[in-house]
């Protein structure tokens, strides 16, 4: 029976397990192969040389890269973990009825059944230089120009990130809190605890799991972003996965194999940092 | 039930959320009033008239919409692929993790690897490997095979929350009855986990309609939707774009509304039987 059991599991996952190797490992595994081959125009040639990687290494650029990266990444974080916090904590435990929970949770979701590439224009007649914004502020005389750097400009890139991934952060969190027994928080007020000190000493340290989870889908969706970046920044800034795009695009593969490499190293260091706070498996599955 | 007294944190956590539900939907807003701009408005307000101009200029092919129709009917038939794929692979992966299995964790991870890696290096990948063995690629095969590597992962999460409620006994007590095993699944297993699956279905769907960092550079010839309204976001100077959006807009909703109106059909008849049931 058992082995009959074992057997059907096989069966069951064989198709699961398939996609993911064809389509994951082995792709990713190719890419670090590639990654040390030698290229000319528009083809790749397999032999081993190290040029990749030292290019990346001694050049500045990479660096300057890596710095707009990791600073759009800590405002990023910095903003929609507040932001997410507060919203669940609010929503979680100061909405009263579960009918209204979903509902307020699903006012947050609606916006993203808009195509992303939609979301990107929305932002022209709010933030450009005859938007909404400029309009008000102008007609309130608090400015007498229109203000230009709403638009295409490290504000509107990261004010869009805050837009897009807040939900990201929101969602597991929300999660997180909708699991703390209710007695808890009971008993914490029973003893003369203040609100601030319920979230600081029983919420917060309950609601870790789903900020680290959060943290994942904002950190890995900031750093791997080059769409976003590019459109909002008017192709002014550019980051690690913007210029890795951009040598795919001018078939320079085997230096945007070195580039993934390097990035996908820092990318999941994160991950794994962050996951030896919390039991994925069980957070996700319970 | 007497009303707790709202603490001031209450209004001010209102006040933070109504501040989040504008930052959300004020975009979204000028996109849906936008794409009624008269014949002679632009991109911004004010409005100059209200007008289906730019609709018009949707359907009949105008300057600035592309090949918008065909990319919408290329992203349809891919987004009906992925779904019905992911929820059958999905399905039967989650139903193998009711019991241990050699490779279980190595498959887990990999799935929340799959998940967490930025979409491009997927991507790239897989484009790398069909380029080293010489195949082209094409929407039906690579396009659908990129776009799993992230449906797939997010449908067995599904069916571990789904199947994490599910009580052993109903299926115990129908092998009991001498249930085959291709019984006990259709008859007890399936309709049970009925709404997750649909769930499964739906959620394929809706990520593979706006899915492109994985699947841009595995299309083949020929655009989808995101990846044609990319290529004309450059060019947009009409409220041609604000139009797409909101039809593009009313149709998920409508789609996402009937399906959840579905799940809650499902889950009041049972909810009804099992009262007649207990009562």
């Amino acid at each position: 029976m058992n082995k009959t059991a074992n057997f059907a599991s096989l069966l069951q996952i064989t198709p699961f397990a398939l996609v993911m190797l064809l389509l994951v490992i082995v792709p990713l595994g190719i890419i670090f192969v590639v990654s040390f081959f030698d290229y000319g125009y528009a083809q790749i040639i397999p032999s081993i040389i190290w040029d990749n990687y030292t290019d990346i290494f001694f050049s500045r650029v990479t660096l300057d890269l890596y710095i707009t990266a990791f600073k759009h990444v800590a405002i990023v974080w910095a903003i929609t973990a507040v932001l997410g916090f507060f919203i669940a904590y609010y929503v979680i435990f100061l909405v009263q009825t579960n009918f209204w929970k979903a509902i307020f949770l699903m006012a947050c979701a609606i916006p993203f059944w808009t195509s992303g590439a939609i979301r990107m224009v929305s932002w022209v007649p709010l933030l450009g230089r005859e938007g909404l914004v400029n309009q008000a502020l102008v007609g309130l005389g608090i400015i007498k120009e229109p203000i230009s750097w709403l638009l295409y400009s490290d504000f509107s890139v990261l004010l869009s990130y805050v837009n897009l991934l807040t939900l990201a952060m929101l969602g597991p969190i929300a999660n997180s809190m909708a699991k703390i027994d209710q007695s808890l928080i009971q008993a914490a007020r029973d003893q003369g605890a203040t609100e601030w000190q319920t979230i600081r000493e029983i919420i917060l340290p309950l609601a870790k799991p789903g900020i680290a989870i959060g943290s994942i889908f904002v950190i890995t969706g900031v750093m791997g972003d080059f769409f976003i970046v590019k459109k909002m920044s008017g192709s002014q800034i550019n980051t690690p996965a913007g210029s890795i795009m951009n040598m795919i695009t001018a078939l320079e593969y085997p230096p945007a194999a070195a580039q993934s490499v390097i990035m996908l190293i820092v990318v999941l260091g994160i991950v794994a940092a962050i996951l030896r706070v919390v039991d994925v498996r069980k957070e996700l599955t319970q | 039930m007497s009303r707790r007294r709202r603490s001031t944190s209450f209004y001010v956590l209102s006040f933070i959320f109504l501040l989040f539900v504008l930052f959300l939907y004020g975009p979204m807003f000028c996109v849906y009033l936008l794409s009624f701009q008269g014949p002679t408005g632009g991109m911004s307000f004010p409005m100059r008239g209200f007008s289906l101009t730019w609709y018009q200029t949707l359907f009949e092919g105008g300057r600035g919409v592309g090949d918008l129709g065909n990319a919408f009917w290329r992203s349809m038939r891919l987004c009906v692929i992925v779904a019905v794929l992911s929820s059958l692979i999905a399905v039967a992966a989650g139903l193998a993790y009711r019991r241990r299995f050699f490779g279980s964790n190595a498959v887990f991870y990999t799935a929340i690897m799959s998940m967490v890696v930025p979409g491009i290096f997927v991507g790239f990948g897989i484009a790398l490997a069909l380029s080293l063995f010489g195949i082209k690629s094409d929407w039906w095969y690579s396009g659908v095979g990129a776009q799993l590597t992230w449906s797939l992962p997010f449908g067995l999460l599904i069916m571990f929350i789904v199947l994490g409620r599910f009580n052993p006994a109903y299926e115990e007590a129908a092998t009991d009855l001498g249930a085959t095993p291709r019984q006990r699944f259709l008859y007890v297993i399936l309709p049970i986990i009925l709404p997750g699956v649909i769930g499964i279905t739906m959620a394929g769907f809706t990520s593979s309609y706006d899915e492109s960092a994985r699947s841009a550079l595995n299309m083949g010839t020929g655009n989808t939707m995101p990846m044609e309204l990319t290529a004309l976001l450059g060019a947009a100077t009409t409220p041609a774009m604000f139009a797409v959006g909101t039809l593009t807009t009313l149709f998920m909703f409508t789609l996402v509304i009937g399906t959840l109106l579905i799940i809650g059909r499902i889950a009041r008849r049972r909810q009804v039987r099992l009262n007649a049931a207990t009562a």
